[in-house]
C-alpha cells in the first residue's frame, strides 16, 4: 500500500479495467443483435420477394358472344368441356384478326396454349348459372395458362421456353401484343387464397384455401384437447400432486416428450388412432390429435412455469383467510398464471400449425386437397392437408410455378403466425391489466 | 426492568384455555425447528411470543392454523388442541380449522385485487354478508379495525398492491379479523408500521381481546409488554419461559430469558 490518497477525478486502474469489460460485452450485444437482426432481413427479403408472385395471377380479358346453337351443341357433346374451349378460342383467333396482330398462331387449337385449363370450365359454369346469359354477349375474365403467366412476371423467357411443349415462344410475341391492347393483364389472384390444390400440370389453378380449412379444423382439435388437458394436468402436478418419486418421473418424462422429435408422434397417431381405432385416414381430426400429443408438452411446461411464478404469499393469504385449496388456486393462482398460460397455448398452437412431419405419416400430404368439406363434420373426418403440408407438396413438384406457389404458401402461414403471436400479446395486455 | 407503568396496573384474570400444546415438535427435513414444546394459551388474552431470529417463532404459530401443512418437509408431531379438540385429528379439515383461526403473516401479502375485494374475499367465501349492504358494512367495519379506514374510504377500488408497506400490513389485519375468527395469529404485525401506525394496531389488539384470544409475535419487548398478558420466550425451538408479561420481564426465572430482555443475546 502506498499512503498516496486516491482521487476519484482519476479512474484506477481497476475500474479501467472493469469499465473496458463492460463496454466490450454491450459491443458484443449489439453485434448479435445486428447478426440477428440481418438474418430476419434475409429471410423477410427473400419470402417476400419470392411469394409475392402466387398473389397475382395474369388474365386475359375480352367480350364473349354466348351463341345459343354454339352452347347447345357443346351441352350435347361427350366431352362438353373441350367444346367450350373451342368457343374460346375461335373467338379470340377471330379478335387477334380483327386487331390484325402479327402471329404465327392462326388456327384456335394454337391458342388454347394461352389458357388455363380450366378457363372452359369457368364458361361452362357460368353459363350454367346465368342461363339467361345465353344469346347475349358478355366479357370475361380468363385464368393464362402457368407459362403465359409466369412470363408476365419474368419467370418463363424464350429461352426456356425453347424446350418446353407446352407453349411455343411464338405465343410470346402474341401475348405481347395482347398486353398492349389491353386484353392481357395481371391482377390479384384469389384463386390462391380461396382455392384448392390442383393437379401437377395446373399450378395456375392451385390455392391454399382447402387446406387453410384443414388446417382450421385441426387447430380446433388441438384447442379443445391440449387446452383443457394440459392446463389440468398442470395444476394437478403444481398445485396438488404430492412430491415424490413418481411425480418426479411424471417430470422429468413431460420434459424429455416435448423435446421428442414430432416425427415420432407422427408415427404414434398412425399407429394408435389410425392402425388402432381405425379413424380415417387423412383427417384433421386424427391431424389434430397427433398435434395435440405433440402440444401438451409445451402446455403443461409453460402453465407449469407460470403456476409456479405466482408468489407463494398469495397461496398463504387465501389459504391463512380459510379459503381452500381448490378456491386458492381458481380464485387466486390462476387469474395471475393466465397471461403465461395463454401464451404458452399460443405457442403450442401456433407450433401445431406450422408442423408438417407428423402429417407426412398420416397422410395428410401426397395427395391433391381439392374439395371443400361439405359440413362440419365432414371438416374433421374428410380427407384434406394442412398448410405446411399444402406448402411442403407444392416445393416438391416440378413446374416452378408451384415452387412460386409454396413461398406464397410461406406468406399466408406466417400471416397466421404472426396474427396468433398478436393474440398472445394482447391476451397478455389484457390479462395483466386486470392484476 | 421494565417499569412501563402498564405492568403495575395490569390485572391479570385467569381465563380458560383455548389454545394448548402438548409435546408438540416439528422439523423441517432434517432439521428439528421446534423441540417439545408445551404451552396453555388462554381465552380472551393477548399472549406475545418473543424470541431471537429462527428460534422457531413463526414456525410453531404456523403450527396451530396448520399453515405448515403446506410446506411439504413440514412435519408436524405432538398435540394441539383449540377448546380441547385436536387440530390434528384426521377428522379435522385444516380449511375449516383456518376460518376460525385467522392469520397475519410476517410480509404482508394482499391479494393483487381491489382493497375492497382483499377484505370482503374471506366473507364471501364463508358466506358472511347476505346482501351487498351487509358486505359494505363488514368491509367498512374491517377497515375501522385494521386502523386503515380513513387512508382507503376513497380508494376502496384501487389495488390493494399499490398501498405503501405499512398500509398493506393494516390492509392484511383487516383481511383477517373480516373473517370474525376466534383466535387471531399475528406474526410481527407491526414490523413495517411507523410509530402512529404501531400505536393503532396495538389499540386494536386490545379491543380484540376483548373477544379473541390473540397470539403476536414480535421482536420489541416495548410491544411485547405493552400489549401482551402473556409471554413466551422461544430460544433455538424450545420455549424457555412462558408466564405473565409482567413476571417474565421483571422477573425471569431463566436466565437465557433475562440475557434477552435485557439485550444481551439476541
Ligand atoms: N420452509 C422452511 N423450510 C426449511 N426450514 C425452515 C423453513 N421455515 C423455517 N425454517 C427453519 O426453522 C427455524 C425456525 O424458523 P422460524 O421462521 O420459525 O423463525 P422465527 O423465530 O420466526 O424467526 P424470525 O424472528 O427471524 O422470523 C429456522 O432455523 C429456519 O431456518
Ligand atoms: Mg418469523
Amino acid at each position: 500500500m502506498t499512503g498516496k490518497k486516491s482521487s476519484l477525478l482519476e479512474l484506477d486502474a481497476r475500474t479501467k479495467k472493469r469499465n473496458a469489460a463492460e463496454k466490450r460485452f454491450q459491443y458484443f450485444g449489439i453485434g448479435a443483435v445486428t447478426v440477428g437482426l440481418l438474418f430476419l432481413i434475409v429471410l423477410l427479403t427473400t419470402i417476400v420477394s419470392n411469394g409475392t408472385r402466387a398473389f397475382t395471377q395474369t388474365f386475359v380479358t375480352f367480350e364473349l358472344v354466348l351463341d345459343t346453337a354454339e352452347i347447345e351443341a357443346a351441352e350435347a357433346s361427350f366431352v362438353k368441356t373441350s367444346k367450350y374451349r373451342d368457343i374460346i378460342t375461335a373467338q379470340l383467333a377471330a379478335k387477334v384478326e380483327e386487331l390484325g396482330f402479327e402471329t404465327e398462331l392462326t388456327s384456335a387449337d394454337d391458342l388454347k396454349q394461352i389458357f388455363s385449363s380450366g378457363a372452359a370450365g369457368t364458361l361452362r359454369e357460368y353459363v350454367l348459372a346465368n342461363p339467361e346469359s345465353i344469346g347475349t354477349t358478355e366479357v370475361f375474365k380468363f385464368r393464362t395458362s402457368s407459362r403465359v403467366d409466369g412470363y408476365s412476371k419474368g419467370r418463363v423467357t424464350r429461352e426456356s421456353l425453347a424446350r418446353d411443349k407446352n407453349l411455343a415462344p411464338a405465343a410470346l410475341d402474341l401475348v405481347d401484343q395482347m398486353q398492349e391492347a389491353g386484353l392481357v393483364d395481371r391482377s390479384f389472384n384469389w384463386t390462391f387464397i380461396t382455392g384448392s390444390d390442383a393437379s401437377e400440370s395446373r399450378p395456375e389453378q392451385a390455392g391454399i384455401g382447402v387446406s387453410m380449412i384443414g388446417s382450421f379444423f385441426m387447430m380446433l382439435v388441438v384447442l379443445v384437447f391440449a387446452l383443457p388437458i394440459g392446463v389440468a394436468a398442470s395444476i394437478y402436478l403444481e398445485e396438488f400432486a404430492p412430491k415424490n418419486r413418481l411425480t418426479d418421473i411424471i417430470e422429468v418424462n413431460i420434459s424429455n416428450l416435448a423435446a421428442v422429435p414430432s416425427i415420432v408422434f407422427g408415427i404414434l397417431g398412425l399407429a394408435v388412432f389410425i392402425q388402432f381405432a381405425h379413424l380415417p385416414q387423412s383427417a384433421p381430426l386424427v391431424g389434430g390429435l397427433v398435434l395435440t400429443l405433440m402440444t401438451l408438452p409445451t402446455i403443461i411446461i409453460s402453465t407449469r412455469a407460470s403456476l409456479k411464478s405466482v408468489p407463494p404469499s398469495i397461496r398463504e393469504a387465501a389459504l391463512g383467510v380459510g379459503a381452500s385449496k381448490m378456491q386458492t388456486v381458481f380464485h387466486h393462482v390462476l387469474p395471475l398464471a393466465m397471461p403465461g398460460i395463454l401464451t404458452g397455448t399460443i405457442i403450442g398452437l401456433a407450433q401445431a400449425l406450422g408442423e408438417t412431419a407428423p402429417l407426412l405419416l398420416i397422410g395428410m400430404v401426397g395427395f391433391i386437397a381439392s374439395n371443400y368439406p361439405e359440413g362440419v363434420a365432414s371438416g374433421f373426418l374428410d380427407p384434406n392437408s394442412a398448410m405446411p403440408a399444402q406448402i411442403f407438396e407444392w416445393a416438391k413438384r416440378a413446374d416452378p410455378a408451384y415452387y412460386e406457389r409454396a413461398w406464397g404458401g410461406i406468406i399466408v402461414l406466417l400471416g397466421f403466425l404472426m396474427t396468433m403471436n398478436m393474440i398472445a400479446i394482447l391476451m397478455r395486455r389484457r390479462f395483466e391489466r386486470r392484476w | 426492568m421494565y417499569d412501563d407503568n402498564h405492568l403495575a396496573e395490569r390485572t391479570v384474570t385467569q381465563n380458560d384455555i383455548k389454545i394448548s400444546a402438548n409435546k408438540v415438535n416439528v422439523h423441517y427435513g432434517e432439521s428439528h425447528a421446534i423441540k417439545d414444546v408445551d404451552v396453555a394459551i388462554e381465552d380472551k388474552t393477548v399472549t406475545a411470543f418473543i424470541g431471537p431470529s429462527g428460534c422457531g417463532k413463526s414456525t410453531f404459530l404456523r403450527c396451530i392454523n396448520r399453515m405448515n401443512d403446506t410446506i411439504d418437509i413440514c412435519r408436524v408431531t405432538g398435540d394441539i388442541r383449540i377448546d380441547n379438540e385436536d387440530i390434528y385429528d384426521r377428522k379435522v379439515d385444516p380449511v375449516q380449522l383456518r376460518a376460525k383461526v385467522g392469520m397475519v403473516f410476517q410480509k404482508p401479502n394482499p391479494f393483487p385485487k381491489s382493497i375492497y375485494d382483499n377484505i370482503a374475499y374471506g366473507p364471501r367465501i364463508h358466506g358472511l354478508a347476505r346482501s351487498k349492504a351487509d358486505m359494505d358494512e363488514i368491509v367498512e367495519k374491517s377497515l375501522r379495525r385494521g386502523a386503515i379506514w380513513d387512508e382507503v374510504k376513497d380508494r376502496l377500488h384501487a389495488p390493494g398492491t399499490g398501498l405503501s408497506g405499512g398500509q398493506q400490513q393494516r390492509l392484511c389485519i383487516a383481511r383477517a379479523v373480516a373473517t370474525e375468527p376466534e383466535v387471531l395469529l399475528m406474526d410481527e404485525p407491526c414490523s413495517a408500521l411507523d410509530p402512529i401506525a404501531t400505536s393503532q394496531v396495538e389499540e386494536l389488539i386490545d379491543e380484540l381481546r376483548k373477544n379473541y384470544s390473540l397470539v403476536i409475535v414480535t421482536h420489541s419487548m416495548q410491544q411485547a409488554a405493552r400489549v401482551s398478558q402473556k409471554t413466551a420466550f422461544f430460544h433455538l425451538g424450545t420455549l424457555v419461559e412462558y408466564g405473565d408479561t409482567g413476571q417474565i420481564f421483571t422477573n425471569p426465572t431463566d436466565e437465557r430469558t433475562e440475557s434477552y430482555i435485557t439485550g444481551r443475546i439476541g
